[in-house]
């Protein structure tokens, strides 16, 4: 059919041309300078400060969203409280709040303007709480169905059979619900390494640390260092690639595992 | 039964403290002088310029990836090339690059400098970076998967049954897509068009590098705040968020009336 193939030419040359060919312009800028350039870049103190300062505070808010976010997603459908439909909706809104204004929220209420007195700005716990908010609906949205779905009556047979309300949490529950945490948390981490915008009010960019990977990149930028920009963007986008899949594939083997 | 109201305290005040309460109170201090004061802020020639462009950024933006993202969707879904499993992973690729990166990529490709085609877009005094279409092109880059990921599943649950029948009463390929596909996912295109236009208003770090920041001229409402934040003018700051908050609100407002009719259909 050939509309049909003109179709998916329109969609391949927009693909290119909006984000697979300037990405490749990062990759080709990085290794301007050979591969040697590339480390020399890549290991500049500030920026190995930088990217090991987001790694380490990407994984923690992770472990955080698996936690919490499974406990709202369990809350939202298993527990009845007046206002859960609101709640429900809410949780979304850090995917439809604007990062900077993100960024503004929390220092309103965590700032040194704070009403109750709780100052975190220019912290490395002001860069986990600007991530944590970004991040906040990838597990829930995650979890959430997968408990939807969940057959209540293997539940209720532990139960007969004597088992406690932990080993039917740890036994039954967790492990159907293993695959949809560990896939929420591949994505939450891919947006965490690459946040920006939620960071630029709160943090103070302090290098070496409160400077995260993407405002390295950013000063980087502003500084007229391309080739230092790009080996840093290369990483950065190295490891988001990588972590989706080896949690994509977790999330598949956890599902396999559960049948 | 303890336990239940433990998990649900828990849960409701983490909620309220990492979302509920500091976005309240942005709310609150963007009227701490009352409603004159915030009024004035967001209707400088500033801001209103910044709002302005904020809106084109949405309407060239929505409209280019909602076509491009249901001919991708279609291309996946409904035809098989080589090459099909790479373009479906490709398209996410949006999702794993920062911001910031996405800002630097296309200013090696258009930049009058490092750009790839710098010199030649300088040659005849074409402008992208540090000024709209640069702008435009990052928006893109940062909101492109949204309506294809929507879209997909939608497309593979109604089938073919009813495109074959309609082919098979002598419709050609466009009347079929636009009287069966078309309304059949236009749930699921919907979404990805609110999700565009969320993420469209709302981009920061991808436009702040290519545009310039110059204020009145290259400047978005995000980057408005940012610099009414920068220059101590917080009421400024506020009263612009509190703007983009209840933009983001009728956002959640129209996800919740869509999404129900989409997991229907």
């Amino acid at each position: 059919m050939p509309g049909a193939a003109l179709g998916r030419g329109v969609a391949v040359a927009y693909l290119s041309i909006v984000a697979l060919i300037p990405l490749a312009a990062v990759v080709f800028k990085s290794l301007e300078n050979g591969t040697d350039g590339f480390w020399t870049a890549v290991s500049n103190p500030q920026a190995v400060a930088a990217l090991k300062l987001t790694l380490i505070v990407s994984v923690i808010v992770v472990l955080i969203n698996a936690l919490f976010g499974t406990l709202i997603a369990w809350v939202l459908v298993r527990d009845e409280f007046p206002g859960k439909s609101i709640v429900n909706s809410l949780i979304d809104l850090p995917f439809a709040l604007p990062t900077i204004v993100a960024g503004l929220t929390l220092l309103a209420f965590y700032g040194p303007d704070s009403p109750v007195g709780v100052n975190v700005a220019f912290t490395r716990t002001a860069v986990a709480m600007a991530l944590l908010f970004v991040t906040l609906p990838f597990v829930v949205r995650a979890v959430q169905p997968v408990l939807l779905e969940l057959d209540r009556e293997m539940e209720e047979a532990a139960e007969s059979l004597g088992a406690s309300r932990a080993t039917v949490f740890r036994r039954i529950i967790l492990p159907n619900l293993a695959p949809a945490i560990i896939a929420g948390g591949g994505l939450a981490f891919a947006r965490a390494v690459g946040e920006f915008g939620s960071l630029v009010l709160i943090t103070g960019n302090l290098p070496f640390k409160t400077e995260a990977a993407s405002f390295f990149i950013f000063s980087q930028v502003e500084s007229d260092n391309p080739v230092g920009a790009s080996a840093v963007s290369v990483v950065l986008l190295v490891v988001a690639l990588v972590v989706l899949l080896i949690f994509g594939w977790m999330s598949k083997r956890a599902l396999r595992h559960e049948e | 039964m303890r336990s239940r109201y433990a998990l649900r305290f828990l849960a409701l005040g983490y909620l309220a403290l990492l979302l509920g309460i500091p976005v309240a109170l942005v709310f609150v201090n963007a009227f701490q002088d009352g409603i004159g004061p915030a009024w004035d802020a967001v209707s400088t020639p500033e801001a209103q310029h910044a709002f302005y462009l904020t809106l084109v950024m949405v309407a060239v933006t929505v409209p280019l990836n909602t076509i491009f993202g249901v001919l991708a969707a279609l291309a996946i879904v409904r035809q098989r090339f080589r090459g099909r499993a790479l373009l479906n992973a490709a398209i996410d690729l949006p999702f794993a690059v920062s911001p910031v990166v996405v800002g630097l990529a296309l200013l090696l490709v258009y930049g009058s400098r490092d750009g790839w085609i710098g010199d030649w877009l300088a040659e005849h005094g074409i402008r992208i970076i540090f000024s709209t279409p640069g702008m435009i092109l990052a928006t893109m880059f940062v909101s492109l998967p949204f309506v294809v990921r929507e879209t997909i599943p939608v497309l593979r649950e109604i089938g073919t049954d009813q495109e074959q029948a309609a082919a098979t009463l002598g419709a050609g390929p466009l009347q079929t897509f636009f009287r069966v596909t078309l309304p059949a996912i236009r749930w699921g295109v919907a979404y990805g068009i609110v999700l565009t236009t969320a993420r469209a208003l709302g981009e920061f770090g991808a436009v702040s590098v290519v545009s310039g920041k110059l204020s009145g001229q290259t400047e978005t409402a995000t980057l408005y705040v940012e610099n009414r934040f920068q220059r101590f003018d917080e009421t400024g700051a506020y009263a612009a968020s509190v703007v983009l908050a209840l933009l983001a609100l009728v956002t959640l407002l129209a996800m919740n009336v869509i999404k129900p009719k989409e997991a229907r259909a």
